[in-house]
């Protein structure tokens, strides 16, 4: 009976939702004229007389334009303009207030630092918006916290900047794309581990619209939005494999990841497939000694935003049985246009324990929340 | 150099493309409620091979006061048309739909394109022609829409992007090709990018200028690709126009297809014969950027290495910055080659252009 | 239960619709075609304000490549996932036997008929010459 769905109580006591950790909330500034107090000159007129040089056809559309006004939620452009996610009043209104948010780590995708060819402008503009997001949002809301944005094409400087950031404890994490221009297995990258593993922080990916210069799927270029979205869950599995196979976790065996809105119901299926080849190939890769799906269980969270769905609820359960219910962290993804309210995503039922695990508890022990 | 006289063809002109929301009206309700849900009407699309931000794509005295280069049609018509004496100008609206994966999409986009063009900005002055920009993802489509179009006489080519998702002369997208060629229109590959890949074999340079300087080497790669493939045997009949290619890496481009073809022909028996002949007679490039030093005996020197005068067509690539005031024509051209740039050469490319029955002016010099 | 004024009938013209507070309720009331119809203003999806979303048609599912949107203004799109609803029945488009938006009667009356009560006018002044939109909850 349909009206048993539409009325059925919000999961979850009052209690337990004032202790919401939301581990995916974008923000973004208004404009880049946002970012200016952080900018240097230089690159202040380089935003006017040069802009964006990304590797995509257009700057300012998405490759594959979203549905539901442009990805996001229709509801959340604010009424004075502007982006969703360029106001804290709003997100207040609309999301940390009303769902009990405890802690919101900030994922401050836009402006496409990831996909920037000038590693000069991608750095300053790093730079300006990790102080940006600090003294614009953090500073502004105890409940916030952020994670550090790099351009993870140039490793050298996105070590630097962790380092410099790597104390400040309004940082919780380090963000990078997974759709770098190699594999992020790969040496080139491991600048920026060095950098995690010191700094003790976790390194999450989160998907962005556009990639490293090459099709975002090895089927090649997909033609619809609901194909590109389903990258999201194949480039997040490329991801992981690269590092294990590169032997990431071996050469730093502290670093965690996390996978941020990649999906999680693929990842057992991966362990087993990397496992079974990796017994029968391990001679290739002798750097990797152990069964891959012990990193995969050791070194990777994930988070739950699009809420996966399955028709029989005990299937569901299954997958994060295998997964571990210390991995899976609750994320909502506001404002984007496939937001999950914390009172509705679930469709299972949770036992206290679990809930607690899920919406707080093991965000909490990731990111050290206190 | 100025042009020495009034009535040029001007054959690579940039109106700005419309606002997305001008292109609506011009839709099915299905496509117009999707870019509307979207929000695809309000965001638009910005071509990173046509960013208007850029030096190049906006001469500073041809910006206008508000909005993007060549988005004024009063200006446009002052400086690009009136300023240079133009009898006609062929307007290349480079539109980032061409972008899209989503081909249905694409189609949708650029067939109002299409329509605007015809039905807004191209009655604004008769001196305009225009462009039919289509999309590759389904040759299919492209075709229609080139059928679609056709008809209308101030359509005058098919407008594609250099840098494109496969090389142009592949066999799937001959049935294009085809539909030109009935069409009686020329195929022209305009400077651009899809970046469907890196603009270069070596990967992704991080500067536009990088991107803008190897753009020949790719326009070299489209080139060769129609020649091997067969397109110039296949559709006799089928003029390619290179815009804003730059010109002056053709010589050297043709010296190696011609040696080449000694050794390898038998790899590719259709090409019949010696390739500097089949592009001559079948390849067009439109003049600005023509890079080269200003010195005029370098420049006299440089057309010599043509060894043709068919194959320039006169272009201020309007409102691009690659010269400053009336200086559209390099040094050392002879009055001769002008006359065949700007007016016989794009007469004999475009059929559909109504040249002007025996100019007095010719008459006089004839008689002179 | 109880009855609700909550419009007169020029102020919902075809192809529209208002969100009205009603003992703390929000509920959206549209006009179709000349047809009323009430929605509980919560999606029974992910919980957005539903009547939020845009009236929209309905794409006729059809073959590869075609399109055609049909039954325009019949539909509502919730403003966050795009899941679609017809806002005569409240049934999702995709599935309409589980997935429902809940909906209230709603039916239009002479303001001569509604003086004679027991309808809560709320803050109407019910003219007796006019039609007003009754709202059931």
């Amino acid at each position: 009976m349909s009206h048993a769905v539409l009325e059925r109580p919000p999961v979850g006591s009052a209690r337990t939702r004032t202790r919401i950790v939301d581990c995916d909330l974008h923000i973004t500034a208004r404009s880049a004229a946002d970012l200016y107090p952080w900018l240097p000159q230089q690159w202040r007129t380089h935003v006017e007389t040069v802009g964006p040089h990304i590797r995509a056809g257009v700057y300012n559309q998405e490759p594959h334009p979203r549905m539901m006004a442009r990805g996001m939620r229709a509801d959340a452009y604010p009424e004075e303009g502007g982006p969703p996610g360029c106001s804290l009043e709003l997100m207040r209104k609309q999301h940390l207030d009303p769902n009990g948010i405890e802690f919101g780590m900030l994922i401050a995708l836009g402006r496409g630092i990831f996909e920037e060819r000038n590693q000069h402008f991608a750095a300053a503009l790093s730079h300006a918006i990790n102080a940006w997001q600090l003294e614009r949002w953090v500073d502004e809301d105890e409940r916030l916290v952020a994670a550090i944005i790099v351009p993870q094409e140039d490793a050298e400087f996105a070590a630097q900047e962790i380092e410099r950031r790597a104390s400040d404890r309004r940082f919780r994490q380090i963000l990078l794309s997974p759709k770098a221009q190699e594999p992020l297995g790969r040496k080139r990258y491991w600048p920026i581990y060095t950098a995690a593993e010191r700094a003790g922080l976790p390194v999450a990916f989160h998907p962005a619209a556009t990639g490293g210069g090459h099709p975002s799927s090895g089927a090649g270029w997909p033609t619809y939005y609901l194909e590109e979205h389903n990258t999201f869950g194949t480039i997040m599995q490329g991801v992981l494999t690269s590092l294990i196979f590169e032997g990431v976790f071996e050469r730093f065996p502290k670093l965690k990841v996390v996978a941020v809105e990649g999906g999680f119901t693929w990842a057992p299926t991966l362990g087993w497939r990397m496992d079974k080849h990796w017994n029968r190939l391990r001679g290739e890769v002798p750097h990797v000694p152990r069964p891959p799906s012990e990193y995969l269980r050791e070194h990777v969270w994930f988070t739950t935003q699009p809420m996966e769905e399955a028709r029989n609820q005990d299937h569901l359960r299954d997958i994060i049985d295998w997964l571990g219910w210390d991995r899976l962290m609750f994320s909502s993804d506001y404002p984007h246009w496939d937001f999950d309210d914390p009172r509705y995503a679930f469709k299972i039922v949770l036992s206290e324990e679990e809930r607690a695990k899920i919406f707080h508890d093991n965000a909490k022990a990731l990111y050290g929340l206190k | 150099m100025k042009l020495p006289f009034r009535g040029a063809v001007d054959c690579d002109i940039h109106p700005a493309p419309p606002p997305m929301s001008a292109l609506l009206p011009f839709m099915s309700d299905y496509w117009s409620d999707q870019l509307q849900n979207r929000y695809i009407d309000k965001f638009g699309f910005t071509l990173t091979s046509h960013n208007p931000l850029l030096a190049i794509h906006g001469r500073p005295d041809w910006r206008p006061k508000t909005g993007t280069p060549g988005s004024d049609i009063d200006v446009l018509r002052a400086q690009a048309l009136d300023d240079f004496g133009s009898a006609f100008a062929i307007c290349n609206v480079l539109h980032g739909a061409t972008t899209l994966f989503h081909g249905d999409m694409a189609a949708a986009i650029l067939g109002a394109l299409n329509d605007w063009l015809a039905k807004e900005l191209l009655p604004r002055d008769r001196r305009l022609r225009g462009s039919i920009s289509v999309t590759l993802q389904d040759p299919k489509l492209a075709v229609a829409e080139i059928e679609r179009c056709a008809d209308n006489q101030d359509f005058v080519q098919v407008l594609l992007p250099a840098l494109g998702e496969l090389p142009i002369g592949r066999r799937l997208y001959w049935p294009v090709f085809e539909a030109a060629q009935r069409a009686g229109l020329p195929i022209c590959l305009h400077a651009g990018s899809l970046y469907r890949q890196a603009p270069m074999g070596n990967g992704w340079p991080s500067y536009f200028v990088e991107d803008y300087v190897t753009q020949a080497t790719a326009f070299e790669g489209a080139l060769v690709s129609l020649l091997a493939e067969g397109v110039f045997r296949k559709f006799p009949d089928l003029t390619f126009v290179l815009a804003e290619s730059g010109v002056t890496w053709l010589p050297q481009f043709v010296w190696r297809q011609d040696k080449m073809w000694l050794g390898v022909r038998t790899e590719l028996p259709w090409i019949d014969r010696v390739p500097r002949e089949i592009i001559r007679e079948r390849v067009r490039m439109t003049l600005q950027p023509f890079d080269a030093p200003s010195d005029a005996r370098v420049i006299q020197r440089i057309v010599e290495h043509f060894e043709s005068d068919d194959i320039l067509l006169f272009s201020t690539d309007y409102p691009h910055w690659h010269f400053d005031g009336d200086d559209v024509v390099p040094d050392g051209f002879t009055s001769e080659l002008i006359r065949k740039i700007a007016i016989d050469n794009p007469y004999a490319t475009y059929a559909r252009l109504p040249r002007p029955v025996a100019p007095a002016r010719n008459r006089t010099e004839v008689s002179a | 239960m109880k009855r609700y004024v909550v419009a007169a009938v020029p102020e919902i013209p075809p192809g529209t619709h208002k969100i009205i507070e009603v003992s703390g309720r929000e509920v959206g009331v549209f006009n179709v075609n000349g047809a009323f119809y009430a929605l509980l203003n919560r999606c029974p999806h992910g919980g957005a304000a539903l009547c939020k979303g845009t009236v929209v048609g309905l794409v006729r599912p059809g073959g590869v490549g075609e399109y055609e949107l049909i039954r325009k203004g019949e539909f509502l799109r919730c403003p966050w996932h795009g899941w679609e609803f017809e806002i005569s029945s409240g049934q999702s488009y995709c599935d309409p036997t589980k997935v429902k938006a809940r909906k209230f009667d709603v039916a239009v009356e002479r303001g001569d008929d509604l003086v004679k009560g027991p309808y809560v006018a709320e803050t109407y002044n019910v003219a007796i010459e006019n039609d007003y939109v009754v709202l059931t909850l």
